[in-house]
């Protein structure tokens, strides 16, 4: 069941249809999904690419602790996110979270909630490629 | 090799990974915490990341950096994330 885990991290593209539409269920009234985008700039600088690596094993259980969470404390149907890695051009997907409720206001706070605790929890780092030529990890500013 | 050495696999990843030059390697150790091993790492490769703002993780879980090191645990210390 490789492809209805809870949480996973993917070498290619993210596929938001067929993601969307695993989240399937007649009593859903909502699907709720988040898609995290590389954007052309970061703190003034151009960006023409980025770099995900990902801490696999933990990255794994933390992210499906995070899933299992949202369906604890939200009256949901089903949850899924996707984590990129690997090198991730301008406009291409990072992230997708994506959950179902019977109601809308389930479905936007989990939804929320996933993508706030994957992104402080969830061992991922990202490497932005400048248009100047350097790179940076983002948060590694050195102290000494 | 002393008796209270202990041999530890250490994974690391993007900051310190570029800093160190490598992805893994089995460090030989007489550090007692996982905090003992990061200072002891951190001063032989600068990895230029005070403590304080890394966390560490052993054999896949994060544990406070008191924890005691036992003779082969792996070890990843976890610069700040950069998910989403």
């Amino acid at each position: 069941m490789e492809g209805r885990q809870l949480f996973t991290l993917s070498p290619i593209t993210i596929d938001t249809a067929v993601l969307a539409a695993s989240l399937a269920s007649a009593s859903a009234g909502a699907l709720v999904s988040f898609e995290g985008r590389v954007r052309n700039s970061n703190e003034g600088k151009e960006v023409l690419a980025l770099e995900y690596e990902a801490y696999e094993a933990l990255a794994l259980s933390e992210g499906t602790r995070v899933l299992e969470e949202a369906l604890e404390r939200f009256p949901l149907l089903a949850a899924r996110c996707v984590h990129r890695i690997g090198r991730l051009e301008v406009g291409e997907v990072a992230v997708w979270v994506g959950v179902i409720a019977a109601h809308r206001d389930a479905a936007f706070a989990a939804c929320r909630y996933v993508i706030d605790e994957v992104k402080a929890r969830v061992p991922i780092w990202k490497k932005e490629h400048y248009a100047a030529g350097e790179a940076g990890w983002i948060g590694e500013r050195v102290d000494r | 090799m002393k008796a209270d050495n202990k041999t530890i696999k250490v994974e690391y990843f993007a900051h310190l990974r570029e800093r160190r030059g490598l992805a893994r390697e089995t460090v030989v150790t007489a550090a007692v915490s996982a905090a003992g091993l990061f200072d002891e790492l951190a001063a032989r490769h600068e990895f230029r990341m005070e403590r304080a703002r890394v966390r560490v993780a052993v054999n896949d879980a994060v544990v406070p950096w008191e924890t005691p090191l036992g003779d082969g645990d792996r070890v990843v210390f976890l610069t700040p994330f950069g998910g989403g």
